[in-house]
């Protein structure tokens, strides 16, 4: 048992944040020096962790917060299906954020607060208790906070007052989920659940019901999806954070948690809560892909496709069986990798080009190659084209219902096929197909610059690409999930 | 153990000494700050060592001498009064020392702290029911000439009012004191103890001293004379008042129903207080919303956080039967007593930083600061997250200590109210932070604040935040000589 990688795995991004925090705004190589080091020390961990993971070894790091109640940093196989994503993404998001900033204000402060946002993410990941859960799922929403506000204006701030009122909210009632639950049982730890079956039925499932209420703000589940929105205000890269990286992510995972390794996948059967569930994820994969529809403006599009897509996670969590919760976490990967390529793509879009909306699209393609390259690949695995990551996702899924014997799921997911097809397809056409403005080839390579901006979605692009082609090696994110649900839920 | 006699001797006669000083006794404040933080901290390593002891004063035993006694709690308040009271000294250097004349406030404002920091010491460590009533005198007479301090007219009103809500609290606490000492002939709290049997004498003057005491702390509806007072005296000055001064009488009350007449604690009265905390926390947070004076913000807040410290009556059970839960609710209690005076000073003292920079107090002022004084910010915004009772911090370790002895012990009311009061901090402390991420108001200027003298709240609000990540250390103090309670920990 290693105690030590746990820790360091935490502290490669908590010591950049705290170390950008008190630098001077002008120390620009230093900033970049350090975040750019935490980012490739935390890869490095993750690749080690793999290994040691996959071979059978333990990770953890007990401590003590008052006599009884522990704080536990565990590596399981699930929490480094989530480690490494965002690890991956936070290291391109870096080189991404350097580029897309360079000659802004407030830096310091707003790497600080990113890197303390990746911490945030690791530690809901690796936590083996609830109360560790908890305290790392808040330090998220602290630190988002001044990420979504960064630009200070009139939006901004309406943004982050609203992003702060649903995800306060949420984190009440998730403490009351988890001080009712504790208060009954004791402290929970995920990896040796203490028997609940003992307590009252329907205590359990409004417990339950307190959990997802909680939870759910963050991964956006209908009706709790308000914020994310209205957040777009904020500049890509943390748009990108918000998405793909951390928060909405860190919904999902927390939702997958609370149904596996504290209740237990017997126990919501038994309860029934796992359908109700179930149907309302679908109700918000139909819900949000029917608003993207009517958006025009890109990245509000994609906002409301990431409400739509995060509730596939959840729906595979749901549906609880083996093929369905392969879907469901392997989707918590493809997912990042594809969505975080169009923000990307939609922050040069509107930083190079100054497009926002979805009319200027037009043409596109043409002058900016690479980045409508990488946006076309991740829209149509979105859309579920194979061999594009994303249709991995949907045939598991697929069957998975199937396995379950809910066959009213492969309805929800065609329709919900149909419909992202509906509005990501206009995108694409307009990109190659419609004419735009005469170009210049000076021009073209003027846009796409500099390598640092349009690197990491063709990056991220090949990323979602590559995990549908390999999806039958091991180490793909099919591969990993099958790992997870062989090992631990269906043995 | 000389350390003690150091704790209550070094104080006040430093506080003599300041007085022919002069201009000169700035000097003599540093000088005598570390040495009674060093007395503080000997008196907590010794009893960490050694166990809980009694020294009587003079060598004459109670009941015919007086007794000092240090014991886990108050070793606890000495070292956390210490640690604010040191850096309150070091951030007022700054402020009050005119090396060249002098001046009024500041020639009495250090003979005022100093004799301040002797009365809090003399309330943590005194032994008898007439000793605390001395020292509690000499605090009250300290804190309303501070408050008083600049002589305006608002100032000296609110200082008047103050002194009218004192001198009923103490009249009310001393007629108490007549009538344990009719019926059982003693004042020693240990004697008490075994004395002390559940008939309406005792009852009454529990009552008596109780209320008193609330009246001192502030307890709403006795409240009133607290926000301007604290919000009209000097920062350094509000910083003392809100973080240790109001703590004092709330740690005779700890005293008294746990330690000295634990028989006469009645459900009745236990519920009244928590009545009174449920108003303090609902009426304190709205009213510090409306307010559009950072200071009175903060001031407000205390109001608030002070309903908390008193919900550990009702949660931890009376009638001298200890409750499974019990020590929950006690340590609970007290450890947001110590974290909320770490954050309260930090609070008041970034306020003062704030109303420096900027030239006055009112929030609009605010715009921007995080990007010209973001140590400052970052100070006020992790004081904020334990006022919050957000993870990681002390203040959020005592509402989960407190939330779960309200669930165990069915109090699901309590349970809400703490709830709805973290929302409702969140509200009215993110109202301040929002403004000073706003982009910076065109034109505005401010006055450069000196690093070391924003790093003194930082590292306050720092040790709100260690109390929670570290906060088996304090309650390993704590339970020294607790015999029955604290023993237990978490369930």
């Amino acid at each position: 048992m290693n105690t030590a990688l746990p820790v360091l795995l935490l502290a490669t991004s908590l010591v950049p944040a705290l170390v950008t925090f008190f630098l001077r705004e002008e120390s620009e190589r230093k900033r970049n020096a350090v975040n750019l080091a935490g980012a490739f020390a935390k890869l490095g961990l993750v690749v080690v962790m793999l290994d040691g993971v996959r071979r059978g070894e333990d990770y953890e790091f007990r401590f003590a917060f008052v006599p009884g109640l522990e704080m536990l940093l565990q590596v399981d196989a699930l929490a480094l299906l989530f480690v490494t994503l965002s690890a991956f993404l936070w290291l391109l998001t870096t080189i991404y954020a350097i580029a897309y900033f360079r000659g802004g204000s407030d830096l310091s402060r707003f790497f600080g607060f990113f890197s303390l946002c990746v911490a945030a993410t690791t530690g809901i990941a690796l936590s083996g208790t609830l109360i560790t859960f908890f305290i790392f799922y808040e330090l998220l929403t602290l630190s988002t906070w001044p990420l979504v506000v960064h630009k200070g204006d009139a939006k901004s701030l309406a943004a982050g007052r609203r992003y702060l009122a649903y995800t306060l909210a949420g984190s009440a009632v998730l403490l009351l989920a988890i001080v009712w639950l504790e208060s009954m049982t004791g402290p929970v730890e995920f990896a040796a659940p203490s028997d609940l079956r003992r307590l009252d039925d329907m205590t359990l499932r409004f417990v339950f019901a307190l959990f997802v209420l909680g939870i759910g703000v963050k991964a956006a589940i209908f009706p709790l999806h308000g914020w994310l929105p209205t957040a777009m205000a904020a500049p890509a890269p943390v748009s990108a954070l918000l998405h793909a990286v951390a928060v909405v992510k860190a919904g999902a995972f927390g939702i997958v948690r609370v149904i596996y390794d504290v209740f237990g996948i017997a126990l919501v059967a038994e309860l029934g809560v796992g359908l109700p569930l179930a149907f309302v994820a679908s109700f918000t994969i139909l819900y949000g892909s029917v608003r993207a529809l009517q958006q025009r403006d890109i990245k509000k599009r994609l906002a409301y496709s990431t409400v739509s897509q995060v509730s596939y996670i959840i729906l595979g969590a749901a549906l609880a069986g083996p093929f369905a919760t392969i879907g469901g976490l392997v989707h918590l990967v493809h997912q990042g990798l594809m969505k975080i390529t169009m923000f990307f793509c939609a922050g040069i879009f509107a930083e190079r080009a100054g497009i926002t909306s979805i009319d200027g699209l037009a043409g596109m393609g043409r002058r900016m190659p690479w980045t409508a390259i990488a946006f076309s690949v991740a829209a149509l695995g979105m859309i579920g084209v194979p061999p594009i990551a994303g249709f991995v996702t949907k045939w598991y899924l697929g069957i998975g219902a199937l396995q379950a014997g809910q066959t009213w799921v492969i309805a929800v997911l065609a329709g919900s096929a149909l419909l992202n097809a509906a509005y990501f397809l206009p995108l694409i056409y307009r990109l190659w197909y419609q004419p735009g403005e005469d170009i210049v080839r000076a021009d073209a390579q003027a846009l796409e610059r500099p390598l640092a901006l349009i690197a990491p979605p063709v990056v991220t692009a090949a990323a979602a690409l590559l995990a549908g082609l390999m999806a039958g090696l091991a180490l793909s994110p099919l591969g990993w999930a099958t790992l997870i649900v062989e090992r631990t839920y269906w043995p | 153990m000389i350390a003690v006699t150091a704790c209550l001797v070094l104080p006040l006669a430093a506080a003599l000494a300041a007085i022919p000083l002069g201009r000169r006794a700035p000097r003599l404040a540093l000088v005598a700050a570390p040495l009674i933080l060093l007395a503080a901290l000997a008196v907590a390593t010794e009893i960490w060592r050694t166990g809980p002891a009694q020294l009587p004063v003079g060598g004459w035993l109670p009941p015919l001498g007086i007794a000092l006694v240090v014991d886990g709690l108050s070793a606890a308040f000495l070292l956390t009064g210490a640690i604010v009271t040191g850096a309150v000294v070091l951030f007022a250097t700054s402020i009050f020392s005119t090396p060249d004349r002098e001046t009024r406030a500041g020639f009495a404002f250090w003979p005022l702290l100093l004799a301040m920091w002797g009365a809090l010491n003399a309330v943590f460590l005194s032994g008898d029911l007439f000793n605390l009533y001395v020292a509690l005198e000499l605090l009250t007479l300290t804190a309303v000439a501070l408050v008083a301090l600049d002589g305006r007219r608002e100032t000296v009103a609110a200082a008047i009012r103050y002194m009218l809500f004192a001198l009923f609290g103490s009249l009310a606490y001393l007629l108490g004191v007549t009538l344990i000492y009719a019926r059982y002939g003693a004042l020693d709290i240990a004697l008490l103890r075994i004395l002390a049997e559940p008939d309406a004498p005792t009852f009454v003057a529990a009552a008596l001293m109780t209320i008193g005491l609330a009246a001192k702390t502030a307890l709403f509806p006795f409240h009133a004379w607290l926000p301007p007072a604290h919000a009209g005296a000097p920062a350094p000055a509000s910083a003392m008042l809100s973080a240790l001064v109001t703590k004092a009488s709330f740690y005779i009350v700890v005293r008294i129903w746990f330690d000295v007449l634990p028989v006469a604690g009645n459900e009745a009265l236990a519920m009244i207080l928590g009545a009174m905390g449920v108003g303090a926390i609902l009426f304190g947070s709205v009213l510090a919303i409306g307010q559009e004076r950072l200071k009175l913000v903060v001031a407000y807040s205390t109001v608030a956080q002070l309903g908390y410290l008193f919900l550990m009556f009702p949660l931890a059970g009376s009638g001298g039967e200890a409750q499974p839960w019990a020590a929950g609710a006690w340590n609970g209690g007290v450890v947001h007593a110590l974290s909320h005076a770490f954050a309260k000073a930090a609070m008041f003292l970034c306020a003062g930083l704030f109303a420096e920079a900027i030239g006055h107090d009112r929030m609009d002022g605010l715009k921007g600061v995080a990007r010209t004084m973001p140590l400052t910010v970052f100070a006020f915004g992790l004081a904020a997250i334990s006022l919050m009772g957000l993870p990681p911090s002390g203040g959020f370790t005592a509402k989960y200590l407190l939330l779960t002895a309200a669930f165990a012990g069915g109090n699901h009311f309590f349970a809400l109210v703490m709830l709805a009061g973290g929302l409702l901090a969140a509200i009215y402390l993110f109202r301040p932070l929002e403004r000073a991420f706003a982009k910076p108001a065109e034109g505005s200027d401010i006055t450069p604040i000196a690093r070391w003298r924003q790093a003194v709240p930082l590292v306050l609000a720092g040790a709100a935040i260690a109390l929670g990540v570290f906060s088996a250390v304090p309650f390993d103090l704590l339970r020294i000589g607790r015999a029955d309670a604290a023993q237990e920990g978490l369930e």
